[in-house]
């Protein structure tokens, strides 16, 4: 049975088509990923699945029910965690639990357990009775996502889940997402970090300005990249100069970096190679290694849209106010 | 069903008096003005303060009713905690009655501590069936007008604002400080179309014999009463219509 499905959905806000015709099936007890730069109809999408906002047109189904004709008890039975972590900044993390636990109309015997026992889980019962407010950012995502599973729901609405997050807590959240999908809980997330995506989840949908532009599995996605290939280097404190030069290289497709080291999807291993040893030798570089690498989903995210992927990256930033993504 | 929600409608009230009833704009505006206007009656003419009293608990209701009310959901938009109730199986009349019902109830209050003091003091009847089923009445309408202009404006200074622009009147036109009878026709008109006149009018049966009262005991229950459901239901309309506008 399908957890969640959409037919046609789209939303607009004025003139701006957020999210646009689009059809999505979504099985019970999958991890779906939602990838797309800022502003590309993810949260929208979560947004009319959770039944926070209407469509203009189409229909969203989840558990079977339509969403707008079935408001209350659409979410009575799915979990959001939304982009903010929104809870009461003068209430303890206990209170705050048990708050949630009475607007989901839990009995008043589970009240006090449940909210003991999601603490316990997250790693937060040495902080109970702790305000809210007085949290790093990586233990109020962790209340937040534990605040929407206070009701036990069978499908989990994520919206960008780690960004703002230190390592080891990201690293944390992800094992946490991982045991709830353990568990059977169905989990729709949007994410910007195509190395979460393909690592989290069962499949993968890539949203462009509303539009589905692929959905599949990340081995799938990635297969999609024919004809390309994949270059990863170190090279020591690469200039700005640097990597425009090997950008401007025929050979290359798209780059990326993350400090010293350098992904590269080219179009021919041979031909780039060369190119790559001469320009870094024209800027006086020095190439630390090199290896070839399989088409990753980044090298699929970037073929399938167009878009480097420094760009998704930095079109989202921690923040503390809503978007309409 | 019904009271399922209602249920989660007084959890919402509770969460708020526990989140924001210790808030400087409640003590200020809820708690200190009206005190200091006691206070300043009470030090022109103490001779005189029995007859205000009515208009002082009317007055310390309505202020202490949308102090918090007309900014609360302002604020809780500006947070994100909107997008949280909202999230939640509430439905809108429910979240309209959570959040009008801490301000009605703080409203009560406030107006009640007056009265009980002025009675110690002053010697006032002690109705207390009725006070406080006026100043109950009083308090839902205007933490309803609270919940209304918090639902009108987008930021919390302007709900602070807008609050102010029909309380001040509402203090001068409804009859708190000067009978109705004793104003000219024109305002009467327009201090019948306001419902804080309506509870002053009532305490005025209540506390003083009727004495400065300008209607019946019933007619002020019963259009103070039409108030609150007239109230309600733009409160509920307004809600639905800005549902998204509120995440």
């Amino acid at each position: 049975m399908l957890a969640i499905r959409t037919e046609g959905l789209t939303r607009n806000y004025g003139s701006l088509c957020a999210v646009d015709h689009l059809d999505l099936a979504i099985s019970q007890g999958e991890l779906f990923a939602f990838l797309g730069p800022n502003g590309a109809g993810k949260t929208t999408t979560i947004r009319v699945l959770a039944g926070l906002i209407r469509p203009t047109a189409g229909a969203a189904f989840v558990d079977g029910l339509e969403v707008s004709r079935n408001l209350l008890q659409v979410k009575a039975r799915v979990g959001v965690v939304p982009e903010r972590s929104n809870l009461y900044s003068e209430l303890s993390l206990r209170d705050n639990l048990i708050f949630i636990g009475k607007l989901y109309g839990l009995p008043r015997s589970q009240w006090r357990p449940r909210a003991d026992e999601l603490l316990e889980e997250y790693g937060l019962a040495g902080r109970a009775d702790s305000p809210f407010g007085a949290l790093s950012a990586g233990m109020k995502r962790r209340l937040t996502i534990a605040a929407a599973l206070v009701h036990r729901p069978s499908i989990l609405f994520l919206d960008e889940p780690t960004p703002g997050l230190d390592v080891q807590s990201a690293r944390s959240l992800r094992a946490a997402i991982g045991a709830l999908r353990a568990r059977g809980v169905t989990i729709f997330l949007t994410t910007h970090l195509i190395a979460e995506a393909e690592r989290l989840c069962d499949r993968v949908g890539i949203i462009v300005e509303g539009k589905l532009i692929a959905l599949d599995t990340p081995a799938a996605l990635c297969a999609q990249c024919q004809g390309e290939s994949a270059l990863e280097l170190v090279i020591p404190s690469p200039t700005e100069t640097l990597l425009s030069a090997l950008r401007r290289s025929a050979q290359i497709t798209s780059l990326s970096h993350a400090g010293d080291s350098l992904h590269l999807s080219v179009r021919s291993v041979d031909s780039a190679l060369r190119d790559v040893v001469m320009i870094t030798q024209q800027y006086g570089a020095r190439i630390e290694a090199i290896h070839t690498a399989n088409p990753s989903l980044e090298d699929a995210f970037v073929q399938l849209t167009g878009i480097a992927v420094e760009a998704l990256q930095s079109s989202k930033t921690p923040n503390t106010r809503g978007s309409r993504g | 069903m019904m009271l399922a929600q209602l249920k989660r409608a007084w959890h919402i009230t509770v969460k708020d008096m526990r989140t924001y009833y210790l808030k400087p704009p409640l003590i200020s505006w809820g708690m200190l003005f009206p005190a200091l206007m006691v206070l300043a009656f009470y030090l022109r003419d103490p001779s005189d303060i029995r007859a205000v009293v009515p208009g002082l608990i009317g007055m310390t209701a309505l202020f202490g009713a949308t102090s918090m009310e007309a900014v609360v959901i302002a604020f809780e938009k500006r947070i994100g905690a909107m997008e949280r109730l909202l999230m939640a199986p509430v439905s809108p009349a429910a979240l309209v009655v959570g959040k009008a019902a801490s301000g009605a109830l703080f409203g009560t209050a406030t107006g009640c501590l007056v009265w009980a003091v002025s009675s110690l003091v002053w010697g006032l009847p002690l109705a207390v069936g009725g006070v406080v089923l006026t100043v109950l009445l009083g308090s839902v309408t205007f933490s309803l007008l609270g919940v209304l202009v918090s639902l009108l404006v987008r930021e919390v200074f302007d709900a602070m604002t807008l609050s102010n622009f029909f309380r001040f009147p509402m203090v001068f036109l409804c009859g708190v400080f000067a009978p109705l009878a004793a104003m000219t026709p024109a305002l009467r008109v327009v201090a019948s179309a306001l419902p804080l006149t309506y509870t002053v009018d009532a305490l005025r049966h209540l506390l003083l014999d009727g004495t400065g009262a300008y209607f019946s005991f019933g007619v002020d229950m019963g259009i103070s009463a039409v108030f609150a459901i007239v109230l309600y239901l733009a409160a509920l309309k307004l809600m639905y219509d800005r549902l998204e506008d509120l995440i």
